[in-house]
């Protein structure tokens, strides 16, 4: 098709075309939000519809009873924030490492890296449980940020793409003037690189915000439920009341949209770095 | 003579004085590049030498957390080869992954060619069938269970509309796992985005030179778009592939863990994990990790093999 010019009939096919597909791909998401508006008595009608009769916003209010919703808030915010502080830390040490430092190491670490990436999960999975089980730390959230203290392989490989792409004079300026390595590295590579940080940074938030495995091994008491657990088990106590697990749902979703929508740029140019690039 | 004796001496020594210079710095350069990666190296033998070790130990063992288990050779292997459940978990798997990973390279790729012309509201478009891949996958299951509803869901109601009547979806065994792949393929905008980036890189010198020649635009995306996107669909079939295989989270929470109907959602990840966490079976389980880890080499291997015949590089013919 390439960038072409289109004609007249063919733009409006394309639209009409667009149209339709990109209904069906908003449509669920719509319904979510005009389920969560439903007063129970509208939930079944036939044939469905689409605009309440009454919009209820007191299903909301009402949705954050239903499960401990600021408590699990809390949880899962604290797993986000120090797992991604630790991305943050460990993540573009190594790749600057890999990266930029010519040394014996780079080449076999970087080699190792993208073996580790193919290593399944489960792999690894059920000794590093029994390991954290010995330490006392099943039932509690260490297992789900500890670990990204000491890397994470397709972060660090994403951030070695990006620091890849940097002039090498930089540092070849700057050691001549004297600067020490970690002067470089603090002062000049660090923040050429914050769109890369940005999008490691956004990658791990989100990661940890709808993570459903990790929690559901690790955590087993109530108290310390994250949202992902806490929507599961509302949805196999309360599986009809969809207007108010659809209420829940919005909560859930709509910061990560709303986030997306703030870092849009960075997000798109570090998924296509991840890419190919 | 002698003066040029000298200075071939003086020669010699200032080459070793930057010799030395020069192994100092290297050594100094080593040091920080090992310290700066001691995290990650540290992390590489905690979280991925050390388990994988043990795994394969576990694996031999009829290891369980209440029990320490003891030595029973190749037992876990030779009983998951007579265990029903876990053929059918690896029915379950090849079938989604089958189907799923060349259907979301077909949509993707339409997807990605249509949103890659210049038309206006582009953006607006791009941003629509991104939205879907946002929403946590724990969502997306309790989403989807409404909207498949047999009774009362939005699906079956528009099927109803057009005169099909709807057939009862998660809730049988031949549709379970097609409304999974349904699920899935709502969220594949990621992929989307890869291949708009693929499709930028293509130099518009050929689309130029194409025109020249009198093609229209069905034998450009043919002959130009298409083979010079293979890298990139190769990338994400082999991304799609893995993810595939390790397909946990939907059937899951889909089926509250159960797999049910008649274990038709039962997946391998998820009877892995019902093994290892649900009947304590943690040398069984790593059994299992293991059959996955090889099954997932295999396929990589597969792929890459082929990618002589389809993948086109550009500059490399």
């Amino acid at each position: 098709m390439g960038k072409t010019r289109l004609g007249t009939v063919q733009k409006v096919f394309v639209h009409a075309l667009l149209i339709v597909i990109g209904a069906c791909f908003l449509s669920p998401f719509l319904w979510m939000v005009s389920t969560s508006l439903k007063a129970n008595s509208e939930l079944f009608l036939w044939p469905p519809v689409w605009i309440p009769s009454v919009m209820v916003w007191s299903n909301y209010p009402a949705a954050l009873d239903y499960i401990p919703f600021f408590k699990y808030l809390w949880n899962t915010l604290t797993i986000a924030g120090l797992a991604t502080l630790a991305v943050l830390f460990s993540c573009p040490l190594v790749a600057y490492s890999i990266a930029r430092i010519p040394w014996k190491g780079a080449k076999p670490l970087f080699a190792i890296t993208l073996m580790v990436m193919m290593l399944p999960y489960q792999v690894t999975m059920i000794p590093i449980f029994i390991a954290f089980k010995n330490f006392g730390w099943v039932g509690t959230n260490i297992p789900l940020w500890l670990p990204a203290f000491f890397g994470v392989p397709f972060f660090i490989f994403l951030l070695r793409q990006f620091f890849m792409g940097l002039p090498k004079e930089l540092e070849d300026a700057a050691r001549i003037d004297g600067a020490s390595e970690l002067r470089i590295y603090w002062q000049i590579m660090l923040p050429l690189c914050r769109p890369a940080l940005l999008t490691i940074a956004l990658f791990q938030f989100m990661g940890s915000w709808t993570d459903y495995q990790g929690p559901l091994i690790y955590l087993s008491d109530e108290t310390q439920y994250t949202l992902m657990l806490g929507i599961q088990s509302f949805k196999s106590q309360h599986g009809a009341e969809w207007q108010m697990m659809m209420a829940t749902l919005v909560m859930i979703t709509l910061p990560i949209v709303v986030l997306y929508f703030l870092v849009q740029k960075a997000f798109i140019r570090g998924i296509t770095f991840s890419g190919i690039k | 003579m002698p003066a040029i004796e000298t200075s071939a001496r003086q020669n010699t020594a200032s080459s070793e004085k930057v010799k030395n210079r020069k192994t100092g710095f290297e050594k100094k350069i080593s040091l920080f590049g090992f310290i700066f990666a001691l995290p990650w190296i540290v992390g590489l033998l905690l979280f991925q030498a050390y388990p994988l070790i043990m795994s394969a130990y576990y694996s031999l063992t009829s290891y369980s957390i209440l029990e320490p288990g003891e030595f029973v050779g190749l037992k876990n292997f030779t009983t998951l080869f007579q265990d029903k459940v876990f053929w059918i978990s690896i029915y379950n798997t090849m079938y989604y992954t089958l189907i799923f990973v060349p259907l979301s390279i077909v949509v993707g790729v339409v997807l990605a060619l249509f949103l890659n012309l210049k038309i206006r509201g582009q953006g607006i478009y791009r941003t629509l069938f991104f939205i879907p891949s946002l929403v946590p996958p724990v969502a997306t299951t309790i989403i989807w269970l409404w909207l498949l509803n047999p009774q009362f869901g939005l699906v079956n109601y528009w099927l109803d509309k057009i005169g099909i009547s709807g057939p009862p979806w998660i809730g049988s065994e031949a549709w379970s796992k097609p409304s999974l792949i349904l699920m899935s393929l709502w969220g594949t905008g990621q992929a989307v985005v890869i291949y708009l980036a693929g499709l930028q890189d293509i130099p518009q010198d050929y689309y130029d030179a194409a025109q020249v020649d009198g093609a229209n635009g069905w034998q450009r995306t043919k002959t130009i778009t298409l083979p010079l996107l293979t890298p990139v669909i190769f990338f994400n079939l082999i991304i799609g592939t893995i993810g595939a295989l390790q397909n946990f989270v939907l059937p899951y929470t889909l089926t509250n863990g159960q797999g049910t109907p008649a274990n038709s959602m039962m997946f391998y990840v998820m009877y892995l994990y019902t093994s290892g966490f649900g009947y304590l079976k943690m040398g069984y389980a790593s059994a299992m990790a293991w059959i996955l880890f090889l099954i997932v080499v295999i396929l990589t291997a597969l792929i890459f093999v082929s990618q002589k015949r389809w993948v086109h590089y550009q500059g490399k013919e």
